[in-house]
Order: C-alpha cells, then sequence, then structure tokens
C-alpha cells in the first residue's frame, strides 16, 4: 500500500517542486549568464546578486491582469498553455535522476517509474506540446502568433524527427528503451555513448535547440520579427505557464542527452577502477551537475549565435541533419550485426 | 486573415477552397525593430514579402520650417535632433553651410578638431548601427559589445562640451570650446581600444556561418540601381561605387589626410556590413593623423555678433555616417534666419530604396535590410 501510493506520490511532489523551482532559477541563471557574457551584470536589486528575482517574478506574473482577446476563441485560448505545460512536466516521470537510495532500510530508486519504453514515453509526450503551440497561436486571432506558431510547429515536427532518428541509434546501442536500461547499458560497455556517437550527440543538441525553440532557431519567437511569436497576446499567469513550458522543455531534453549521451548518474570513466574514489559523489549529483552543463552550453549558444531564417532552418533540418541522422542509423545498424 | 477568409469563402462559391489571400502585416509603428517609429506595410504570400509600403512621418516635428523662425545659431540646436545618434556631423554640416554663405573662413585648428570630432561621431554612429543590425538578427551580445565602446566615445564627447547626444558641439565660423587637455591623448587611447574589440565583433560575426548566411545575397543592389534611388554612404559605396564626399568634395579638413574608401563587390547586406567595418578602422586612420598633425590656433574665426548672411542660397554636403548630409539654404539677406532651409538626409533618401531591396525576401529579411540600411527616424521625418 504504502510502496505503491505513498511513495510515487511523495515523489511526484518532489520532482514537481524541485523541476519547477529549477525553472525559476534556471532563468535567474539565464539572464545571468548572458549578463556576464555581455559584460552586464544582470538582475541584482532583489535580494544578494538578485537571487530573489525568480520569487519577485512569480508574484508580478500572478497579479498581473489577464487579458483574452475579444475576438480570441476563448477555450482553445485558456487550454493552449496547459496543453503546452503538462507534456512537458509529465515528461520527468521516466527520467533516472540517480539510482537507488537507502532511506530508513528501504531502497527507494531515484526515479518515479521506469517502463520499458521510456525513451518512447518521452518522444511521443514531448510532441504533444506544439499542439498547444499551433492552437495558442491560431485561437489569439491575431497575425503575428498565427505567423509564430506556424513557424513553430513546421520547425517543431521537422526537427523531431531528427531527433527520433538520432535517439534509435541509441536504442541499438543500447539494446533497451527504458531510460534506466539505457544508463545500465553504458555502465557495462563502460563508455558513455556520447563518446562512442558524436555525430549522434551533435545532431541531437542542434535538434534539441530547435525543439525548445532556443537561439539560434528561436524563430518563433523571434522577438526582432513578430515581436513574441505565438505567446504575444497572452498575458499574466497564462504567459508564464509558456514561459515555464519552454525552460521545463530545456531542462527535460537537456536530462535526457545527460541520460543516453553522458552516462546518466554514472561517474565520468566508469570502467576506470583508479578513478573509483569519485563514486563518493552520489548519482544525483553527477546527474544534475551533467544537466547544468548541458543547460549552460544553451545558455552560451544563445549569447553567441545570430538567429536562422525560417527556411534556413528547415533547410537545415531536412536536407542536412536528417540525411545524416538515416546514415548514421545505417552506419550503427550494419556495424552492429557485422561485428 | 482566419475570419474574414471564412465568411468569404461561405459567400463566395466561385472561390477555391484554399484562399491563397495576400497576407498584409503592420510592421511598426510599434515594433520592436523598426528603430523607432518606423511603419512598414507588409505584403506577404505566406513568409515572402511580396510588396513593402513605408509609412514615415510619426516623428514629424517640423525642424525645417522651425529654422524660418529661429536665428542662424538657435539652428544648430535644431540640427542635433535630426540624426540623434550622429548630432555633431549634422551640427558640422549646417556651420559649413552657413560659412559658405558667410564665406567665411573658418581657423585651422577649429577644421581639425571638427574633422576629429565628425569621424569619433562617425564611429558612435557606426557602433549603433552594427550593434543594432546585429541585435536584429539575434546576436544581442554585439549590440552590448558596441554600445561598451559608444559608452567611452560619448565621454570623450562629455568631456569636451558636457553633453552625452545632443552636443550642440559646432559654432558658425568654428567651435565653442577648444580641446580639453588631456583629450587628444584620450582620443589616441580610445582608437587603440576600438582596433581592439573590434576583433571581438569579428569574432562573432564577419566568420559565423549563421551571420554570412543571413546577410550574404540578401537585399542586393547594384551600384547603377543604388544610384537611380539615390542611395548615398556605406549603400552606395557597398554596391561598388566608390563615392565619398570626404574625398570628392574635401570638407573641413579632410583634404589634408590620406584615407581610403571602402567598397563592395556584391552589394548585399554582408559586403555593407564589411565596408562599414572597414570605416571603422579609416575613422581612425584619420582620426590619429588628425590629432597629429593638429595645429596652434584659435578654434573659432572672425564671426559677426549678428549673423546675417547676404542673400543667396547655397547647398552644401557632408559625408555623414549614413551617408550624404547636406544642407540648402536661402537668405534673403535682410532677417536674421534663413529664408528657408531645407535638408536631404541620408536615412530618409536610403530609406526609398527599402521596398526595393526586400520585395522577394522572407519576413526575417525585411528586419535585417532595415537594420542594414541605418536609419534614425529623427532624420528620415525631421
Amino acid at each position: 500500500m504504502i510502496e505503491l501510493i505513498v511513495f510515487p506520490l511523495l515523489k511526484i511532489v518532489f520532482i514537481l517542486t524541485g523541476v519547477l523551482v529549477a525553472v525559476m532559477y534556471m532563468v535567474l541563471l539565464e539572464r545571468k549568464v548572458q549578463a556576464w557574457i555581455q559584460v552586464r551584470l544582470g538582475p541584482m536589486r532583489v535580494g544578494p546578486h538578485g537571487l530573489l528575482q525568480p520569487v519577485a517574478d512569480v508574484l508580478k506574473l500572478f497579479v498581473k491582469e489577464d487579458i483574452t482577446p475579444t475576438r480570441a476563441d476563448k477555450y482553445v485560448y485558456t487550454a493552449a498553455p496547459i496543453i503546452v505545460l503538462v507534456p512537458a512536466l509529465i515528461a520527468f516521470a521516466v527520467i533516472p535522476f540517480g539510482s537507488e537510495v537507502h532511506l530508513f532500510g528501504v531502497e527507494i530508486p531515484l526515479y518515479l517509474t521506469d517502463i520499458n519504453v521510456g525513451l518512447l514515453y518521452i518522444i511521443s509526450v514531448a510532441s504533444l506540446g506544439v499542439y498547444g503551440i499551433i492552437l495558442g497561436g491560431w485561437s489569439s486571432n491575431s497575425k503575428y502568433p498565427l505567423l509564430g506558431s506556424l513557424r513553430a510547429s513546421a520547425q517543431l515536427i521537422s526537427y523531431e524527427v531528427a531527433v527520433v532518428m538520432t535517439l534509435i541509434v541509441v536504442v541499438l546501442l543500447a539494446g533497451s528503451l527504458s531510460m534506466v536500461g539505457i544508463v545500465e547499458a553504458q555502465l557495462a560497455s563502460g563508455v558513455w555513448f556520447g563518446f562512442v556517437q558524436p555525430l549522434a550527440l551533435l545532431i541531437y543538441v542542434v535538434g534539441a535547440l530547435a525543439e525548445t525553440n532556443r537561439a539560434p532557431f528561436d524563430m518563433p519567437e523571434a522577438e526582432q520579427e513578430l515581436v513574441a511569436g505565438f505567446h504575444t497576446e497572452y498575458s499574466g499567469m497564462r504567459f508564464a505557464l509558456f514561459f515555464l513550458a519552454e525552460y521545463t522543455n530545456m531542462i527535460v531534453v537537456s536530462s535526457v542527452a545527460v541520460t543516453i549521451f553522458f552516462g546518466g548518474w554514472l561517474r565520468p570513466f566508469p570502467n576506470v577502477a583508479a578513478l573509483g574514489f569519485l563514486d563518493l559523489v552520489p548519482g544525483f549529483v553527477w546527474f544534475v551537475g551533467k544537466t547544468f552543463f548541458v543547460l549552460y552550453l544553451f545558455l552560451w549558444i544563445r549569447a553567441t549565435f545570430p538567429r536562422y531564417r525560417y527556411d534556413q532552418l528547415m533547410r537545415l533540418g531536412w536536407k542536412v541533419l536528417i540525411p545524416l541522422a538515416i546514415a548514421n542509423i545505417v552506419v550503427t545498424g550494419a556495424v552492429k550485426v557485422l561485428l | 486573415m482566419a475570419a474574414g477568409s471564412v465568411e468569404s469563402m461561405a459567400t463566395d462559391a466561385t472561390r477555391p477552397m484554399f484562399d491563397t489571400d495576400e497576407l498584409v502585416i503592420n510592421m511598426g509603428p510599434q515594433h520592436p525593430a523598426t528603430h523607432g517609429v518606423l511603419r512598414v506595410v507588409l505584403k506577404l504570400d505566406g513568409e515572402t514579402v511580396v510588396d513593402a509600403d513605408v509609412v514615415i512621418g510619426y516623428l514629424h516635428r517640423g525642424i525645417e520650417k522651425l529654422s524660418e523662425n529661429r536665428d542662424w545659431t538657435q539652428i544648430i540646436l535644431l540640427t542635433d535632433r535630426m540624426d540623434y545618434v550622429a548630432a555633431a556631423t549634422n551640427n558640422l554640416a549646417y556651420c559649413e553651410t552657413v560659412e559658405k554663405l558667410l564665406s567665411l573662413e573658418v581657423p585651422r585648428r577649429a577644421r581639425y578638431f571638427r574633422t576629429i570630432l565628425a569621424e569619433l561621431q562617425r564611429i558612435a554612429s557606426h557602433l549603433v548601427w552594427l550593434g543594432s543590425h546585429a541585435m536584429d538578427i539575434g546576436a544581442v551580445t554585439v549590440f552590448l559589445y558596441c554600445l561598451r565602446e559608444r559608452e567611452l566615445v560619448l565621454d570623450l564627447f562629455e568631456e569636451y562640451c558636457g553633453a552625452r547626444l545632443t552636443y550642440n558641439a559646432m559654432r558658425v565660423g568654428g567651435l565653442p570650446l577648444d580641446v580639453p587637455p588631456g583629450w587628444d591623448r584620450r582620443v589616441l587611447q580610445f582608437c587603440d581600444v576600438l582596433l581592439e574589440k573590434m576583433v571581438e565583433y569579428e569574432t562573432l560575426l564577419t566568420q559565423n556561418r549563421i551571420w554570412l548566411e543571413r546577410t550574404r545575397d540578401v537585399g542586393v543592389i547594384s551600384g547603377p540601381a543604388a544610384v537611380a534611388i539615390g542611395l548615398s554612404g556605406p549603400l552606395l559605396r557597398a554596391s561598388g561605387i566608390p563615392r565619398d564626399i570626404r574625398k570628392d568634395e574635401p570638407y573641413a579638413a579632410y583634404g589634408e589626410f590620406t584615407f581610403d574608401i571602402p567598397v563592395g563587390t556584391r552589394g548585399d547586406t554582408y559586403d555593407r556590413y564589411l565596408v562599414r567595418l572597414e570605416e571603422f578602422r579609416q575613422s581612425v586612420r584619420i582620426i590619429r593623423q588628425a590629432i597629429e598633425g593638429l595645429p596652434e590656433g584659435p578654434v573659432i574665426g572672425k564671426v559677426p555678433r549678428l549673423i546675417k548672411p547676404p542673400a543667396g542660397e547655397t547647398y552644401h554636403a557632408n559625408e555623414a555616417p549614413k551617408g550624404e548630409l547636406g544642407f540648402f539654404i536661402a537668405s534673403d539677406g535682410k532677417s536674421t534666419s534663413p529664408y528657408r532651409l531645407r535638408v536631404r538626409p541620408p536615412s530618409f533618401c536610403n530609406l526609398q530604396g527599402l521596398p526595393q531591396l526586400v520585395r522577394g525576401h522572407l519576413v526575417a529579411d525585411v528586419i535585417a535590410l532595415i537594420g542594414t540600411i541605418d536609419i534614425v527616424l529623427g532624420e528620415v521625418d525631421r
């Protein structure tokens, strides 16, 4: 009874709070990192070095007036942010934050569940988010959001193809669709898949940037062109939901990248026994550290690159990434069969 | 669009099921990337621009008409408010036109000093251009780097005349103030800093694949076409026409310095970027020569207490950072204000090229192209 209901519920609460706090501070981190790169200070006023800025931001967003345009389709307009946020959050259900910990004599795995099609689950859930974006842009009944959401849907769908093709390679290597299984396969083979499959890693990172609408692929919300893209008409908490979803998605794709390419909770060089002292650091810390590194990479890229143009982005997706991903599958499959 | 086309589809049976109307989009006057209150009405076919209509006038303050009721010195103040990111250049162009009307001799030191100010202003203006252009294409970091260096130019201007944006830095016949002590040394220091920091911009942009893809072959305009529309400044030079008033009709002290005129080959946005980057270096070259050869003497010539040019009219043009900045002034010889003052602003004339540049490109390019033209609405509307 306890094992079936209480533990999972507690875990859900922990994960949700953890993710939401992480998202809040992700926003602050982004502003700080951007500021450092751009020789500024970033938020400094609220709390020491702006540490309470996320709290202030959330409070502000809560009390802001919630506007629905008169000609908007009210129900769809309300549903859209929820449709975007929920898939982003439930993807965390299968992400392994670490192996088991022993607490009060009970063995608790540091993941909500380990379904045998975990990776498939994440892919399918993550692709639902695009509906929210399309619906949000359409129901606003305004031109800029419409253009923004059209761009978004085209972009997300085409990059998803490349990303999924890349993940197939990992599945080929690991022989498992379970997230925990993939990490264990990396432990067994003694090397992170990122080193075995650098091309897949590259395609995944580029695709992930595009899928999370991050620079240099932030076309759907290119503020210089389309004002705020698909969420131009949104304000207050509904806007905040889009915002949360964007950063949650970033954390999701980073965690997935860490799990499948950087050995999840494993320490660096899991096969080198001489580095065994690194095992003193709990797996959870390794996982968070690696995820943070990937997220930092995202912020770094954003501060460095100009934005792609829509047609160039589609060209990159369909003419470069997808053929590369397919070639990668063929080569990896052939090698796997021959060896 | 959505509702409209659905309704018309219901009423008009002859229309095809999938409507292919052009989408009319209003970009501006409140838009983050139109550099002020510019309004561009875009006709879109999907994301391709079929036509663009530029609507201006939101910042019209009637500077030309106001000038008819101000005395000759007061007008300098008005010229500050035209191209407010390059106020000193406007001052210079206006003062020189009045001097031409008065046949006034300007002391050599003043002419040298004016050249230094004009070139510093060109650097400041180009920095704003580079920053905002890069930001429009998504490179926000470049924008902040550029403003960091522009700040140094503003500091230099502040040290000279106390103002940071609208300087009122020149007078008919010369300059109101002499070079502050040690200022020339700090200008040279700034030149070194700028050349050093330009490496940072170039690292971020010049060889950046995305930057190249966004600017190469975007908004191509041939030399003859550019002349036909009346483009001037870096836009014209990027199209391969080496027209630079500093060289062709030297004013201030430009005739005494050696510098090159960078010229583009393709006439696209990337060429315009390269031309302006090279102009930074040439400006530094001019400033260094001018500081080195800065003659002694007064900074203002013998100017009558009451400026009252003889009856007549004249046109005088300067190479402002954005292009040919000309003043046409008619004096009736009786009053203490011009009978008619007409400005040929580079931004306004260059903006005429926008519809031609954007046709056939995508929405994202419109932003890049507004940026590449380098407009200041204060000058477009006056």
